[in-house]
């Protein structure tokens, strides 16, 4: 069988793969910037109880496998009552991991910032909550860019992990397929080709677009 | 703790200073950097100060915009206190909402600007009438706009910080301190980051300030002819004291003190 009636034959179910891993990709990137901010904020806190419940999360996920964390999420949660889809559970493993990777560009952002500017808002009287959103975070977030950058596609490849939750993303489409044809460079390969273009021509064109935005924004463009 | 009880609630009067340090220490460990300072500013006064590095002159002007706590002594603003608040008929250090509000009579300039990069000129002055006082976006470009013109800067409103070089950066930086209409400006250093050739852009609108403005003004500055052009008062500090303070004239002219003799003749050296 030559490649090309492998791809014919078989492309329609890389492609659905492709789609639950782009859902998978979305989600969890959300859910990590969402978790990053909190956690990133919750570590520079001056309040002690929310810099050690932010340092005990970046901890927890920062220092063990995130494949362990998918499969206690998945197999340990109903032992105590919580039961999630295996879609669900996938997104959300991987959103808390990277999240609390996130966690630390979010600090090292905002540490980042000048003190100048802290103490040019605290002297136009700004109250902490206006300085942060209105002054730092902006500055905080152009800094951050570029490491995002990096984050998001560690991200995208973390998601293949979901598959081993039966969740029928690109590289559990990849296995079904190796299984039954026992093409393995042929199958595995397309997937390989897959993800790189995902993040090559897609993840990082648009952290580009973001850091030339961010950049215009603050005159430098 | 000190005993706050000696201090008055507030200060009463006829002539009631605008700025009022009372015994005020600050000290970091066992570095003390200003000792039992008492110092009186007056509504419509210009007070330089000068000294030698280190002698505590920036940390005046920190303590009074509230950037730096202090050890011991009150300040007074208008007659309130500014470090303190009433509670239960003493005095006790106030907290971030009352210290939020006493500061905002307080204008600062910078030594190095601090522009908000991610704004514009326009957008930079704006942001505290709109954003602490509340003000309509109309009524606040309306009094920016004024103020940019003010300090020559209105062509450049819509520039971003990064496309104006350091004199025109210091220029809207003081727009943006008055556009909150303080009671008190304070600038510290703000020439000493700057390359020569613009230094007089904003002695100028300094100048300008003192000359058509009754404002009450503090200023850090190692331009000695500038402070004895404009000044009403010159404090010389030394080792967190006033060493000597007069008249520009007498201070400059005709110093008492051997320490502010040996420091007039080194800057001049240096000049």
């Amino acid at each position: 069988m030559s490649y090309w009636s492998f791809l014919v034959e078989y492309g329609p179910r890389f492609i659905d793969g492709v789609w639950i891993t782009a859902q998978q990709f979305v989600l969890a990137a959300l859910l990590a910037i969402a978790i990053a901010l909190c956690a990133g904020l919750m570590r520079l806190s001056e309040n002690a109880a929310s810099r050690g419940l932010a340092i005990g999360y970046i901890e927890l996920f920062r220092g063990t496998s995130l494949l362990v964390q998918l499969y206690w999420i998945f197999f340990v949660l109903p032992l105590f009552g919580i039961t999630l889809e295996k879609f669900s559970a996938g997104f959300l493993a991987v959103g808390m991991n990277l999240g609390a990777y996130g966690a630390e560009l979010v600090r090292g952002g905002i540490q980042s910032v000048p003190k100048g500017q802290w103490e040019a808002a605290y002297a136009l009287s700004m109250s902490p909550a206006k300085r942060m959103i209105r002054v730092i975070l902006p500055q905080a977030l152009l800094n951050m860019l570029p490491p995002w950058g990096n984050l998001l596609i560690e991200l995208l490849k973390s998601t293949a992990l979901v598959s081993l939750i039966a969740v029928a993303d690109l590289m559990f489409q990849a296995k079904q397929i190796n299984g039954s044809t026992f093409m393995s460079a042929q199958a595995f390969g397309t997937a390989l080709i897959i993800y790189y273009i995902l993040a090559r021509f897609i993840v990082t064109p648009f952290m580009r677009r973001c850091e030339l935005v961010m950049a215009r924004k603050m005159g430098r463009g | 703790m000190e005993d706050l009880s000696k201090y008055p609630l507030q200060l009463d009067g006829n002539d009631v200073p605008v700025v009022r340090f009372m015994n005020v220490t600050k000290s970091y460990g066992s570095l003390t950097v200003l000792d039992q300072l008492d110092l009186d500013v007056t509504e419509g006064e210009m007070v330089s100060v000068i000294g030698p590095s280190g002698s505590g002159k920036t940390t005046v002007l920190r303590m009074l915009m509230t950037l730096e706590t202090i050890n011991s002594g009150v300040i007074y603003v208008d007659g309130q206190p500014l470090t303190h608040m009433e509670k239960k008929g003493v005095l006790v250090p106030a907290d971030q909402k009352y210290l939020r509000k006493a500061r905002a009579k307080i204008g600062m300039c910078f030594q190095h600007f601090n522009l908000f990069p991610h704004m514009t000129a326009l957008q930079n002055c704006m942001e505290g009438p709109v954003q602490v006082l509340g003000m309509s976006k109309k009524q606040a470009q309306e009094r920016s706009e004024e103020l940019l013109s003010l300090v020559g800067m209105i062509e450049k409103k819509d520039q971003h910080p990064s496309r104006l070089s350091g004199g025109q950066q210091q220029r809207v930086a003081i727009a943006r301190a008055l556009a909150m209409r303080p009671k008190v400006m304070l600038f510290d250093e703000v020439t000493s980051a700057l390359d020569p050739e613009v230094i007089g852009e904003v002695t100028n609108v300094i100048r300008n300030l003192v000359n058509e403005h009754n404002l009450t003004m503090l200023m850090v500055t190692h331009q000695m002819g500038f402070a004895r052009d404009i000044s009403d008062r010159v404090c010389f500090f030394f080792a967190g004291k006033i060493e000597e303070q007069g008249k520009p004239a007498d201070l400059f002219g005709n110093p008492q003190r051997e320490r502010t003799r040996q420091f007039l003749s080194a800057v001049k050296e240096a000049d």
